[in-house]
């Protein structure tokens, strides 16, 4: 079988396999196995990609294999797969592994539990080597409609209004993204041809710029809901809120990038025109949502409030790389992508496990946790650090990426934008440092927290591997940032050259 | 010759702190041992360097050579923008591994005495060893982005060395205040480098700073707002600058940063990482010099101000840190304006050999006043200068080695200060006599304000001492033994051979007419000093009672932190961010639940059509044909 169908089939079989299971301990132990297979799968991919590459192939999308499924409308299982996407499969890996250890003491429904969680990520990975709209789409919704029953049912504190919120807005997104798709899929074939889903023909084709004008800000915009593009960014406190741990990891680390890197490779690489045409307007949108969710995050009470805040923040940076429309910018929102995705989940698994212990998430009713959890609070230092963009954490690499690429477009508006966009490194260091401070420095306030433990060895596994993820990226980012960019030259190529008739009319 | 092996300077250091950082807790009090031989290394490596640097390979036809040593592709932005790390290896850069290696060296030792008793002591050293990582990753860069870089990283280990004590309130809140400060100041640093590196396509120190490089010979003739934009970034870049270094208004976080254990005041806030912002403009000094003079004139009246503010200050403080925080930012002061009247080759270039000389023997004597500081505090378990006094008889080597440093910074030959302080003097004098002024009158609030701190702990009244104070360890007082020796004989290498701004040696000699009035006003300060505080007097308490709203203002630092916490806590938090935090959940979700909610409704309205009445379902039926039929009519006819 091929390398890219197996990010779906063992996560499939392991879903088949928990429903025999008969305990929480054997649930847990096949979620392991499933998923540890599944990282190893991701480290072969990493080999086989660099191999393939090194070999001198330098196709757009590597191991490609195409199965048609619905013959009459030509919807194909298409798969393939660049730098990018090789990254965000790791992250994913890295990630559900990471969740599954977040997750192991699940007492309650553990089976109905780990089966919705690896169905979610199997949703996930099916994205990401999709090169088909439809079955991307499809995927799509498989990772999105889990999520309902997550939060619903193992979620804490409003979790019925919070789940019915954030699942009626993302597929309030969905049905506008459908739109978008669908008017893709329709002038896929301006000669006449057979219309087509697929990625890499429709990039061949070009649409009607007065098509994309409409069909752009619909495919951006649906994406953007899950990217928490500000206005539309309000399921994320609620629902990260009211999630479970490892699904709170699972969203902010890997769900929320399938927006923005949809947004990337449908709306901006498909309808490249419009994108040119259309991004100062979304570029505004992006620039108050780093800020905004910077100061807004800066007066909240709740751990999981504050990191959510922070994720609109930091995912509004994403976009924010996206929008600048060169490679070094985009170089760098990806990396956010991946880095944010990490640090979030590190942020969310500490949360839960302190939630685990102290069972408030009120950050005045803990303090000097540094003294009784050393190594949890250590690891919530360095997420800080990596999160405030410390150099050697990953927080560093993307933003200053993003900063010196947008730097690169050289009128005042987006000179502008770009500081506006790089204060929020400040006002981070303040919310971050404001917590630390409250929660893991200072006097123990309750006396009932002297008795509590440090880190599990499950725990410990979990936060060691996400530390070295943001560690890895921060003191080595050529290789990732290489991955990357290697990939992004034939995508950017096609979005720049779009630019320029754009460019020179405005000029005019 | 191959400086390759320089690279090692910064990497022990680095393994040394993620060694003790990860296992330190095994061991405990080794970890300490660990650390100061991983510093013996880097201390001998670096005077190695010195040596081989300054006395044979560095000079190549009478110029001093910028030396790669090593170099590593780390990042690469763009074709042109990429970062490396690397060594950079010339006069200054050479002249600071002797200072960051020495002082981080000594304090290392003194912490052996110092911190034993604390139950965070492997922590310690591994910061220290993070610290020193840093500042050396700082001073050897070869771009501007990899100094970028280490600032940070800089900016978090003092930011956890003052949050060493943790469960102090006080200190939890003076680390936050530092490293939100900074981080402040570093935004303008951070856009000062993209600016100037898009306008010359490089980060590399080498090229922008060379005459015929794209920041000197190819300035971009852009203007805004009346400056040309290379002055722009070069001040946005001084902005980080002034925050690592402290300078008016971004002071705020250094006398606060005192909560930190007193051997980190020394190596950090005292000798090494506030000069970063001297040794950053020095670094980029050519750029100031002929493509930004304005922004460099502008340094030199703020170095001017901040010496004179500081100083004021520190006349009325009594907790013994903080008038040495005070004075060291007097003294950076100092070293800001020497770079701002300073010129470029030759003699002209006076400023700058002479701020980067008075770095040098600043670093000596105030980490000798702090880890002396350091130890009177250890004696009498106090900070304050009204519990302290007579200490002369308790402890000998500490009295002596504090008095050397004393009149080292006053200014007295033949100590360091002296010769370091006259050099700036003449060279204000010949650039700028404002400021010469402003900074004669400074040495002798100087000479006054460190004769009273020595006065009042050394001399005056003893008061009833709880416990005997009793003289420090070897551990403690050899360093203070050594940095004495180097207060009183560092003022005698002849700096201008080994450090200028064109890289080329010249000469000078002490002027006379400068010298004699400097030594005058130092005396002076002294004596009046010594007239107050030598024994109990009443004077002071007079003085204060007459100048009683300036003293009080004075005494409250001029009211600047109020100032901060009324931008931050009313207008920041009360005006930006509740607001927006209001905002969020009631207008913005507001709108959503609103749809939910409307939803809803309509379909509570709507759902009265599906009763199932036959009845309803005839009515509905019957109406709607004779609407339809009606209307059928009505367009026919």
């Amino acid at each position: 079988m091929d390398i890219l169908t197996l990010f779906v089939v063992i996560p499939t079989l392991t879903v088949f396999a928990i429903m025999f299971a008969k305990n929480l301990e054997q649930t847990r132990m096949i979620s392991a196995v499933g998923m540890t297979a599944q990282l190893i799968n991701a480290v072969r991919l990493i080999i086989a990609y660099y191999d393939e590459r090194n070999a001198g192939n330098t196709a757009d999308f590597l191991f490609q294999k195409t199965y048609v499924w619905f013959d009459s409308l030509n919807i194909e299982y298409a798969i393939g797969i660049d730098g990018i996407g090789v990254a965000m499969i790791a992250l994913t890996a890295v990630i559900i592994f990471t969740g599954v250890f977040a997750s192991w003491t699940m007492e309650d429904l553990p089976k109905e539990f780990f089966i919705s969680l690896i169905i979610l990520a199997t949703g996930v990975f099916g994205f990401f080597i999709s090169l088909d709209l439809f079955t991307m789409f499809l995927f799509y919704e498989v990772a999105v409609i889990p999520m309902y029953l997550l939060i619903g049912i193992w979620g804490s504190g409003p979790k019925e209004y919070s789940a019915m919120k954030l699942t009626l807005m993302l597929m309030g997104g969905s049905a506008v993204l459908m739109v978008g798709l669908i008017g893709l899929y329709f002038y896929s074939a301006p000669d006449g041809g057979e219309l087509t889903f697929n990625v890499i023909e429709i990039a061949k084709v070009h649409m009607p710029i007065e098509a994309q004008r409409f069909f752009f800000p619909l495919t951006f915009v649906g994406f953007g809901v899950l990217g928490a593009l500000f206005p539309f960014h309000t399921w994320s406190p609620d629902g990260h809120a009211s999630a479970p741990t490892a699904v709170s990891m699972l969203h902010a680390g890997v769900l929320m990038k399938l927006g923005s890197y949809g947004a990337f490779r449908v709306a901006m690489y498909l309808m490249p025109e419009a994108a040119n045409e259309m991004s100062w307007f979304f570029l505004i949108l992006v620039t108050v949502s780093v800020v905004y969710g910077a100061f807004g995050a800066v007066m909240q009470k709740d751990l999981k409030y504050i990191n959510a805040y922070s994720s609109v923040s930091h995912c509004g940076l994403i976009l924010f790389g996206l929008l600048m429309l060169n490679k070094t910018a985009i170089d760098g929102a990806i990396i956010q992508m991946i880095s944010h995705g990490i640090m979030t989940a590190l942020f969310f698994a500490l949360i839960g496990m302190i939630y685990g212990r102290t069972h408030t998430r009120l950050i005045h009713e803990m303090g000097g946790l540094l003294k009784v959890m050393p190594f949890l609070s250590a690891a919530y230092v360095i997420a800080g650090l990596a999160s405030l963009g410390l150099p050697g954490l990953s927080g560093f690499v993307a933003e200053m990426t993003i900063f010196v690429g947008a730097f690169q477009q050289n009128d005042l508006f987006h000179r502008v934008a770009t500081v506006i966009a790089a204060s929020s490194i400040v006002i981070t260091a303040v919310y971050i440092l404001r917590v630390v401070g409250i929660l893991l420095q200072g006097p123990i306030k309750n006396d009932k927290y002297f008795k509590l433990s440090d880190a599990t060895w499950f725990e410990r596994v979990a936060v060691i591997t996400l530390i070295v993820g943001i560690a890895g990226i921060g003191m080595f980012p050529y290789f990732l940032s290489d991955l990357i960019m290697d990939s992004l030259h034939p995508i950017m190529d096609h979005i720049i050259e779009a630019g320029k008739p754009a460019l020179s009319q405005v000029s005019l | 010759m191959d400086f390759s092996y320089t690279i090692w300077i910064i990497l022990v250091p680095f393994f040394m702190f993620l060694l003790i950082g990860l296992t330190g807790h095994w061991y405990k009090k080794a970890a300490g041992l660990l650390g100061t031989a991983g510093l013996a290394f880097v201390f001998l490596a670096s005077y190695y360097t010195a040596y081989k640097y300054f006395f044979e390979a560095g000079k190549v036809d009478g110029v001093y050579q910028q030396i790669i040593g090593y170099k590593l592709l780390w990042l690469s932005f763009t074709d042109k923008l990429t970062i490396d790390l690397g060594v950079m290896l010339d006069p200054i850069s050479v002249m600071m591994l002797v200072v960051v290696s020495t002082v981080s060296f000594m304090v290392h030792i003194y912490s052996l005495g110092y911190m034993k008793e604390e139950a965070g002591f492997y922590r310690f050293y591994a910061f220290l060893s993070l610290f020193t990582f840093a500042m050396m990753g700082l001073v050897v860069a070869t771009n501007i982005f990899q100094m970028y870089i280490f600032w940070e990283l800089v900016g978090v280990s003092s930011y956890l060395l003052i949050g060493f004590y943790y469960d102090r309130p006080s200190a939890v809140s003076a680390s936050k205040k530092a490293f939100i400060v900074t981080r402040f100041a570093d935004l303008g640093f951070l856009i000062g480098i993209l600016i100037l590196s898009y306008y010359t396509q490089t980060f590399d120190f080498q090229i922008i700073t060379s005459q015929n490089g794209p920041a000197i010979a190819g300035a971009p003739a852009q203007t805004f707002m009346g400056f040309s934009i290379l002055t722009w970034a070069m001040l946005l870049i001084f902005m980080g600058g002034a925050g690592k270094s402290a300078m008016f208004p971004l002071h705020i976080w250094l006398p606060d940063a005192m909560e930190g254990p007193t051997p980190v005041s020394a190596l950090i806030h005292a000798a090494t990482m506030v000069v970063a912002g001297v040794y950053l403009v020095a670094r980029l000094f050519p750029i100031y010099s002929f493509a930004a003079p304005d922004a460099l004139t502008f340094i030199g009246y703020l170095g001017a101000f901040t010496s004179l503010f500081a100083a004021i200050i520190a006349m009325t403080q009594f907790d013994i840190k903080r008038v040495l925080a005070f004075s060291t930012l007097s003294q950076i002061g100092y070293m800001m304006l020497a770079l701002g009247v300073s010129g470029y080759g030759e003699h002209n270039g006076l400023g700058y050999t002479a701020s980067m000389f008075h770095l040098f023997t600043h670093a000596m004597f105030k980490a000798l006043l702090f880890l002396g500081a350091g130890a009177v505090i250890h004696a009498v378990h106090s900070n304050f200068t009204y519990e302290m006094g007579g200490l002369r008889k308790y402890l000998k080597i500490t009295h002596i080695t504090f008095l050397v440093a004393v009149l080292a910074i006053a200014g007295i030959p033949p100590f360091a200060g002296f010769w370091s302080k006259d050099e700036i003097l003449v060279a204000a004098w010949e650039h700028n006599k404002l400021l010469f002024w402003v900074e004669y009158l400074v040495a002798g609030i100087t000479a006054f304000y460190m004769s009273r701190l020595y006065f009042l702990i050394f001399w005056n009244k003893t008061p009833h001492y709880h416990h005997t104070p009793h003289e420090a360890p070897l551990v403690m007082t050899g360093p203070l033994m050594f940095l004495a020796l180097m207060a009183i004989f560092a003022g005698l290498i002849p700096f201008s051979e080994f450090v200028s701004p064109d890289l080329t040696p010249y000469h000078t000699h002490l002027h006379y007419n400068i010298a004699i009035p400097s030594v005058l006003i130092a005396l002076l300060g002294i004596g009046v000093a010594a007239a107050f505080y030598l024994k109990e007097t009443s004077y002071p308490d007079k003085i204060t009672a007459a100048l009683k709203g300036l003293y009080k203002a004075t005494y409250n630092k001029f009211y600047i932190d109020e100032v901060y916490m009324f931008v931050t806590h009313k207008i920041i938090f009360g005006l930006i961010s509740k607001p927006i935090a209001w905002f969020d959940r009631q207008v913005i979700d507001g709108t959503m639940n609103l749809f939910g909610i409307g939803t809803l409704w309509a379909s509570r309205k709507t759902k009265g059509l599906q009763s199932g009445q036959l009845q309803q379902y005839a009515f509905a039926f019957v109406a709607g044909a004779v609407i339809l039929v009606l209307s059928f009519v009505y367009i026919w006819a």
